[in-house]
């Protein structure tokens, strides 16, 4: 079972090394990856899905439990252990759901396990999406909420991996807040890559990214967490407005009244 | 000198697979050729010659199948690879009707697969994917890792002796093994002549033998002799 994840630096993209030149990720904390856009996150997050060697165009390393990873975590997806969650929010896969989690189940899992999985994947996914998903349902038909919904209860309850990382999960029409307490409930190392200031103060530590390169990688302080707090109590009070406002009601003044 | 036969199907990203691979090549100081075999046009052989100044052809199979066409120009090519002082052959053919498998015995079979096709293609493209050594799985960044699982034991289910490599041709992502799997092949036996010996198709084409090969345009296989099909039946044999 995997413990900790390391990544060693490589270079900017003018060429000049990282100033991050390690960075180690251990089961249980969570790490959000902060920075403009075009600053290289998604780069990171290739690098840290394919176990860069050296060989990629940042020259990073990523190593698992301080050493370079079997090749077999390399070249077989379902024996990796991070569950990586990308911004796409269609699939192409022209299959029913209940069909595309079966196989996924299959190999992930066993094929005995494969059908209580999938129920399991289901319910989670329902809870995070205020679209029930049919297991009959064409992947292509789902909605970006439903996509992304079953795209979080698929890493989380089919790979069952020790490292889940999320790429931009506020871009989703999902329930975020919910998302993040129920991914919490289980013990792994999650990395968000986001642009939210209430997911980025929650982190453990934010990785600053600059020009296609790791430059600071922050501790969270007694402000942060301060912080945090109200962040959360926003988003909250904003939540229910956005929610109001979908179901068609009509709004007194006063619901943010607290932050004016 | 070794050969490499690089089937799949139009815009999988073939092409961009042998760019990584040649700059691979040549980065460990072995020297490649290319052909390209396609049907009416093609310009990745120019593309790699301005690129890397390698030796570089192609050839218009027009009427014939493309894939046919390679089995009557391969030996042809392996002289002139050789003649090229080529250490790899590299060809990219474009199968049409995705039936048949353009490669041979003694040398590598690599099928290019895009991660964006239908989970059913694994299953639809037959013999290509089959009778390869190696199903290079392209375009992986733009679907979900959960995708690029599912469509991985799709190819497996459909083909469970081929080795799967999943790559982003575009960054050069995944290449590295796939250069272990050409270097480490078998080698081709040529002849004081340069011609190869012994180089056989691995499977047979699908039958293709009717009066519709020789030109024939009438529409009903009441028209047609050779093996024919009618739509109610299985295909049988007709004529002399």
């Amino acid at each position: 079972m995997l413990d900790s994840l390391t990544i060693l630096g490589g270079r900017s993209r003018t060429g000049e090394p990282e100033p991050v030149g390690r960075l180690d990720l251990r089961v249980g904390e969570v790490l959000a990856v902060v920075g403009p856009t075009g600053s290289g996150k998604t780069t990171l997050v290739n690098d840290l899905e394919l176990f860069a060697d050296g060989t990629t165009s940042t020259g990073r390393k990523v190593l698992v439990d301080g050493v370079p990873p079997p090749s077999r975590m390399r070249d077989e997806p379902s024996a990796s252990p991070i569950a990586l969650i990308t911004q796409h929010t269609s699939f192409l896969s022209d299959l029913p759901v209940g069909e595309f989690l079966l196989t996924h189940a299959r190999i992930r899992r066993s094929p005995t396990a494969a059908g209580r999985v999938v129920e399991e994947t289901l319910a989670f996914a329902n809870e995070l999406t205020g679209e029930p998903i049919d297991a009959r349902s064409r992947m292509t038909d789902l909605s970006g909420g439903q996509a992304r919904a079953l795209l979080i209860a698929d890493a989380t309850v089919v790979c069952d991996t020790p490292v889940v990382l999320l790429d931009e999960v506020e871009n989703a029409g999902i329930d975020r807040a919910r998302a993040l307490a129920l991914l919490r409930r289980h013990r792994k190392a999650f990395v968000f890559v986001t642009h939210d200031p209430h997911v980025a103060l929650l982190a453990d530590a934010r990785l600053v990214m600059k020009g296609g390169a790791m430059t600071a990688l922050l501790r969270a302080d007694e402000a942060d967490r301060r912080l945090a707090a109200v962040a959360g109590r926003m988003d909250f009070a904003l939540a229910r407005v956005r929610e109001a406002i979908r179901a068609g009601e009509r709004l007194a003044g006063s619901e943010l009244e607290a932050f004016a | 000198m070794r050969l490499a036969v690089v089937a799949g199907p139009a815009t999988t990203g073939k092409t961009a697979v042998l760019r990584q691979v040649v700059r691979r090549l040549l980065a460990r100081g072995v020297a490649p050729a290319f052909l390209k075999i396609d049907v009416q046009y093609a310009d990745e052989d120019e593309a790699l010659a301005a690129e890397f100044g390698i030796p570089t052809r192609k050839v218009y199979s027009g009427e014939l199948c493309p894939d046919h066409c390679s089995v009557m120009v391969l030996g042809d090519a392996v002289r002139w690879a050789a003649g090229a002082g080529a250490e790899v052959l590299l060809v990219e053919t474009a199968g049409l009707c995705l039936r048949c498998s353009p490669y041979v015995d003694g040398a590598l079979g690599i099928v290019v697969l895009e991660a964006t096709s239908g989970m059913n293609l694994p299953r639809k493209v037959g013999p290509m994917l089959s009778l390869a050594d190696v199903a290079v799985v392209t375009k992986i960044d733009r679907v979900s890792q959960a995708e690029r699982e599912v469509f991985r034991a799709r190819i497996e289910d459909a083909a469970p002796s081929v080795l799967v490599r999943e790559v982003n041709a575009l960054h050069g992502i995944g290449i590295d093994p796939l250069l272990g799997t050409l270097l480490g092949g078998p080698q081709l036996v040529l002849g004081e002549d340069l011609e190869p010996r012994g180089l056989r198709l691995r499977g047979a084409p699908p039958v293709g033998t009717c009066t519709i090969c020789v030109g024939k345009r009438d529409v009903g296989w009441r028209s047609h002799f050779g093996v024919v099909r009618p739509l109610e039946s299985a295909t049988f044999y007709r004529g002399e």
